[in-house]
C-alpha cells in the first residue's frame, strides 16, 4: 500500500506528471472572476466563499482523468487487480493520493486567493477547515467517476456530467461553512454535515470505484 | 409461478405483449378522462385557471421520482441475479423518467410565474429536481458512451445505486441551503389538509393515467431492446457464418 502510494506521487510530482496544474486553473479561475462581475469589493467579498469553493471544485475535477487512465493504458491497473492489495483498497490509495497531490495544495493556496477575492477575514480558518473535511470527499468521488469512465474514448466530458452532480451535497455544505463564517453566524453545524458526508463517501464509495473497475478491466 | 419467469425473454415478450393494448388503452382513457375533467373543474378563488397545471404538474413529478426508484431495484436485480431483462428495462426507463422531470420542471415555471412572480427560483424541491433531471443525463449518457452491452449494465447499474444515495442526500442538503417557496405535499392522508375534492378526484385519475403511460412506455421500450439484442444476436451469428 505504501509503495503504491509513493510510487503514485512520485509519478504526480515529477515532471510531466501535471502537478501544480490544478493549482493554476484554480488561480486562473478565481482571477477570471472579478473580470466577469466587476472589481468591486463588496460584491466579491459576498460572493467569494462561492467562488472559492466552486473553483476548487473545477480544479479537483481537472485532474481526475489522471487518477487511472495512464495505469489503465500501460496495464499496471490489471497488475494492481490481481494483486493481493484488495482493489478497493487500491483505490482508496490511488484517491488518497490524488487528494495530496490535488487537494491538499488546493487547501494551503486558497486562503491566498481569498485575499484576492477580499473574502472577510473572520472566514479565513472556516474556509480552510471546510475545504480539508471536503477535498477529501471530492477525490474519492472523483476516483468513482474516474473508475466508470476510464476505458472509454472521450471519457473525460462524460465523467464531468457523472461526477458534478455528485459534488452537490459536498458544495452546498462547503460553501455554507465559508459563509457562515463570513457573516459571524455559527458554521460548526455544516462542518459536521459536511464531516459526515466525507467520512461516509470515504468509507462507501471505495466499493462502488472497485466494481466499477473490475466491470472495466474485464 | 413467480415473478422471476420473466426473467426469460420469450416469456417476458408474450406476456407483455398481451398486457400492452391494455396499458395502452387504460392509459389514453384515464389521462384523457382526467385532464378534460380537470379542465373542466371551478376556478380556484386564489389561483384562477392556473390552478389547472396541476393535473399534469404533480403526477409528472410522481412518475419523475419513482421511475428512478424502479430503475434502483431493476439495478439491483440485475447486479444481483443477472437477468438481462431487468437491466433492459431499466435502460428503457430512464428516457421516460427524464421527460417525465422535464414536464414537472417546465409545467411547474409556467405555474409559477403568475403564482410566484418568478420562472424559477432556488428552492429546495425545485433545485433538487434539477439535480434529479442532471442524474437522469448521466445515466443516459453512460448507457451511450459504453459499447459492450454486459458491461453497460453494470456501469450503469453502479451509477444509479450511487446517484440514488447522492440524489437523496442532494434533497436534504438544498434544505440547509435555501428555504422553500414551494407548498408542501399536494396529498395528504390527514382530512384537514387535503385539496378540495373537485381537484383530488381528477387528480387522482391523471396520476393513474400517468402511470399506465409509464408502463405502456416501458414495455413497448423493453421489448424494443429486447429486440435490438435479438437482431445483433442474429447479425452476429450471419457475420460468423
Amino acid at each position: 500500500m505504501k509503495a503504491l502510494l509513493m510510487r503514485d506521487l512520485r509519478l504526480a510530482t515529477r515532471a510531466g506528471g501535471g502537478f501544480g496544474l490544478a493549482l493554476a486553473f484554480f488561480l486562473i479561475v478565481c482571477t477570471l472572476v472579478p473580470f466577469g462581475v466587476g472589481p468591486e469589493g463588496g460584491q466579491l467579498s459576498r460572493i467569494a466563499p462561492g467562488i472559492l469553493w466552486v473553483g476548487a471544485l473545477l480544479a479537483c475535477l481537472l485532474s481526475l482523468d489522471r487518477i487511472f487512465a495512464l495505469d489503465f493504458e500501460d496495464g499496471s491497473l490489471d497488475l494492481l487487480a490481481t494483486a493481493p492489495l484488495p482493489l478497493e483498497g487500491a483505490v482508496a490509495i490511488k484517491a488518497l493520493a490524488h487528494w495530496l497531490t490535488t487537494g491538499l495544495p488546493l487547501v494551503i493556496f486558497a486562503p491566498v486567493l481569498g485575499v484576492l477575492l477580499h473574502l472577510p477575514s473572520p472566514a479565513y480558518p472556516w474556509l480552510l477547515a471546510s475545504l480539508a473535511l471536503g477535498t477529501p470527499a471530492l477525490s474519492m468521488l472523483g476516483a468513482f467517476g474516474a473508475a466508470v469512465t476510464v476505458g472509454l474514448r472521450r471519457g473525460g466530458l462524460l465523467m464531468s456530467l457523472l461526477v458534478l452532480p455528485l459534488y452537490v451535497p459536498t458544495l452546498i455544505f462547503g460553501a455554507e461553512a465559508v459563509r457562515r463564517g463570513a457573516s459571524g453566524a455559527d458554521p460548526v453545524t455544516s462542518l459536521v454535515f459536511l464531516a459526515a458526508i466525507t467520512l461516509g463517501v470515504l468509507a462507501l464509495v471505495p466499493f462502488a470505484s472497485a466494481a466499477a473497475l473490475r466491470v472495466n478491466l474485464r | 409461478m413467480s415473478i422471476w419467469e420473466y426473467a426469460n425473454p420469450v416469456k417476458f415478450m408474450r406476456t407483455s405483449g398481451a398486457v400492452l393494448p391494455w396499458a395502452v388503452a387504460g392509459a389514453a382513457i384515464c389521462t384523457v378522462a382526467g385532464l378534460v375533467w380537470g379542465f373542466l373543474t371551478p376556478l380556484d378563488y386564489k389561483q384562477g385557471a392556473t390552478v389547472k397545471i396541476i393535473f399534469l404538474h404533480v403526477p409528472a413529478a410522481l412518475m419523475a421520482i419513482n421511475i428512478w426508484l424502479m430503475m434502483l431495484v431493476t439495478s439491483l436485480i440485475w447486479l444481483i441475479r443477472r437477468h438481462h431483462v431487468s437491466a433492459l428495462a431499466a435502460k428503457a426507463a430512464a428516457p421516460v423518467g427524464a421527460v417525465m422531470t422535464l414536464i414537472a420542471l417546465i409545467t411547474g415555471a409556467i405555474w409559477g410565474q403568475p403564482m410566484w412572480g418568478t420562472w424559477w427560483e432556488w428552492d429546495p424541491r425545485l433545485t433538487s429536481f434539477l439535480i434529479l433531471f442532471l442524474f437522469y443525463l448521466g445515466y443516459m449518457a453512460l448507457w451511450e458512451a459504453v459499447e459492450n452491452p454486459d458491461s453497460a449494465a453494470d456501469l450503469t447499474s453502479v451509477l444509479c445505486l450511487v446517484g440514488s444515495v447522492f440524489a437523496l442526500l442532494s434533497r436534504y442538503a438544498v434544505n440547509f441551503w435555501n428555504q422553500g417557496l414551494h407548498q408542501g405535499a399536494s396529498l395528504s392522508l390527514a382530512p384537514g389538509e387535503r385539496m378540495a375534492a373537485v381537484y383530488r378526484y381528477p387528480l387522482y385519475l391523471t396520476m393513474a393515467g400517468f402511470f399506465l403511460l409509464f408502463v405502456a412506455l416501458l414495455l413497448i421500450r423493453t421489448r424494443t431492446e429486447i429486440r435490438r439484442r435479438r437482431l445483433a444476436a442474429l447479425l452476429a451469428r450471419e457475420m460468423r457464418k
